[in-house]
């Protein structure tokens, strides 16, 4: 056993010192790399899990919301604003130059039928729910929907014009399976 | 301790297996010289270090009758406070436990600065205990999530979204640490999980705060080191009574809000279960976070800071910026060692310092009265002035003033500033 380690069994002492340094090296990278490899199931634990990921659709009925109003619907978690707007709302919405706005889109963009129009209510600042669901809330400057938080204004296609927030109001995946029916994620 | 201890047949042969009992009285004991002239304001560790013993022995027994779950979450505190025995005062005791170690804290905190204890050969204690305070904020702010009320939840979806401003991997890890799509079930059993660990990581961190301690010993309101034997006071019994004295005085002051002022820190509003679809009008965070608070929200697009730190919006966003700002208000404290170039500790001996070491201290004050109140009108104004002069003070005003400024002459030692002085 001693023999490998042994000079005089015909191993020289650089080849022996050369040999031990490669083996180290070895052993701390494979080491390494394997305990780095260990952390992910780790912190992957932390990810959402099967269940939570299943409840990803939500379903909505689109026939009692009447032009002008709007319903706020759970969806993963977070509200989603629906709202069939008024002729009035699409045109101001339309009719605006995109270029000056925080993040530039345009309404088009937005919707897939120009009267409803679905997004996630969750500021894109912080995360607070935004006013100007129901008639008596505050609509902001530019009568869509305002963040009471921090003071973000949303235009009436849930555009950021003013404030904090950097980004619109996401629109999440949708598709519409009949005319009255939306399925959400 | 005294030799006669020492002879005592058990504790000679607990000593001679393991010297705890040396130990011990090296740590704070008779063998523990200590600078002669420490003043009140050096009680403050020992209170904080009794605090966190209050906070893990009450948070354990509230552990025992707590639920981690969003439908019993809130429920489950309020039989606490109801129906458990005596769980209506280890309750309180724990959500006033909270402020009073903040309180303790910062009061620690402005010690070491007005006295120069963060100074050199002290940098690495000074590191340790703005790890203790991060580590604290973290706590803290997952308790506080804890009984599911809605300050809770929306506290806790504000600064989990703090996340989302790192750019690419921003909604990753904030989806990571949700465990879903919003704050949910599985936030608050990490929460929880989390809220139990950090403590004792707390505990560990304040070992070694106190083991760096014990290398070059307390600073002294004189800021001069130690000359000799003449300068010093064996910890105990000088200190050991001091300190308990100091404890005294406060348990009178804590459990007066326990038992008379409960809900004196706390928001009402987090007397209302959680409900994730209404964001209460205005969500404030507890008052031990409100200066960075404020800096978090001072950063708008229109504030010249902002505008010069992002090269005019190109290399961030007013959100990210904000957060990097409330950041590093904290970590700027880790360079203070280095960036406090005067040799002299003290502020006793430091005019112009001492000055300004008033007006930054009002200026955080100031910083947490605007947190409190809603971001809009003069307050956004007010704000960006206040945060302005924070990060002016840390990171312009100290390294200019160490060099600029000339100290009062510094006494010789401790024991020489009293005799020179006539008596």
């Amino acid at each position: 056993m001693s023999d490998t380690a042994n000079p005089a069994a015909g191993v020289s002492d650089e080849e022996e010192k050369s040999r031990r340094d490669f083996l180290i090296v070895a052993t701390s990278v494979v080491g390494g790399l394997g305990t780095a490899l260990a952390v992910w199931p780790f912190v992957h634990s932390m990810n959402p899990a099967k269940d939570t990921l299943a409840m990803s659709t939500t379903e909505v009925d689109l026939e009692p919301i009447e032009e002008g109003q709007s319903i706020t619907v759970t969806w993963q978690g977070k509200p989603v604003f629906v709202r069939n707007r008024t002729a009035d709302e699409i045109e101001v919405a339309r009719s605006v130059k995109t270029a000056d706005m925080i993040d530039p889109e345009s309404d088009e963009d937005r919707v897939q039928k120009d009267e409803w129009l679905i997004m996630v209510g969750v500021c894109t600042h912080l995360g607070c729910i935004p006013l100007g669901q129901k008639a008596s809330e505050p609509k902001g400057d530019y009568n869509g929907w305002f963040c009471p938080c921090h003071g973000s204004h949303y235009d009436t296609s849930g555009r950021i014009r003013k404030g904090p927030a950097p980004k619109n109001l996401p629109v999440p995946a949708y598709q519409f399976l009949d005319d009255t029916t939306v399925k959400i994620g | 301790m005294s030799s006669k201890f020492f002879e005592n047949p058990v504790i000679k042969w607990v000593e001679y297996r393991m010297p705890v009992f040396t130990f011990l009285d090296h740590s704070l004991g008779s063998s523990y010289p200590t600078p002669k002239n420490l003043n009140y304001w050096w009680n403050f560790g020992s209170l904080a270090g009794l605090v966190l013993v209050i906070m893990i022995v009450s948070g354990i027994v509230l552990a025992m009758n707590y639920t981690p779950h969003v439908d019993y979450a809130f429920e489950s505190v309020e039989r606490i406070m109801r129906d458990v025995n005596y769980g209506w005062l280890i309750r309180y005791i724990h959500m006033n436990g909270g402020s009073a170690f903040f309180i303790c804290v910062y009061i620690h905190l402005f010690r070491g600065m007005y006295f120069g204890s963060y100074k050199e050969p002290r940098e690495l204690l000074w590191i340790l205990g703005v790890f203790i305070l991060l580590a604290m904020m973290a706590t803290a702010f997952m308790g506080y999530v804890l009984p599911w009320g809605q300050m809770s939840f929306w506290g806790a979806t504000v600064i989990t979204n703090l996340f989302s401003a790192i750019p690419f991997v921003g909604d990753s890890i904030v989806t990571l640490l949700w465990g879903g799509f919003s704050v949910d079930n599985p936030t608050l059993n990490r929460f929880f999980a989390l809220h139990y660990l950090l403590p004792f990581v707390i505990v560990g961190l304040v070992v070694f705060h106190i083991w760096a301690l014990h290398m070059h010993r307390s600073n002294n309101p004189l800021g001069v080191d130690v000359k000799g034997p003449e300068d010093m006071i064996p910890f105990h019994p000088y200190y050991t009574v001091k300190d308990l004295f100091g404890m005294g005085v406060f348990m009178v002051l804590f459990m007066f809000f326990v038992f008379y002022a409960p809900n004196f820190f706390g928001e009402p509003d987090n007397y209302i279960k959680a409900n994730p679809m209404v964001t209460p009008p205005h969500i404030v965070p507890e008052w031990y976070f409100l200066p960075y608070y404020a800096i978090l929200r001072a950063f708008t697009t229109d504030f010249f800071l902002f505008q010069i730190v992002s090269l005019g919006g190109f290399l961030m966003d007013a959100k990210l910026a904000g957060v990097l700002a409330m950041f590093a208000s904290i970590l700027l404290l880790l360079l203070l060692p280095w960036l406090d170039r005067s040799k002299v500790r003290s502020n006793r001996f430091r005019p112009i310092n001492l000055w300004f070491f008033w007006i930054f201290f009002i200026d955080c004050i100031f910083l947490g009265y605007i947190g409190g109140k809603p971001a809009e009108g003069s307050f956004i104004i007010m704000g960006q002035i206040a945060t302005t002069y924070y990060f002016a003070h840390i990171v312009i005003l100290i390294p200019l003033i160490s060099i600029l400024e000339r100290p009062k002459p510094i006494p010789e030692s401790i024991s020489s500033a009293v005799t020179s002085a006539g008596h």
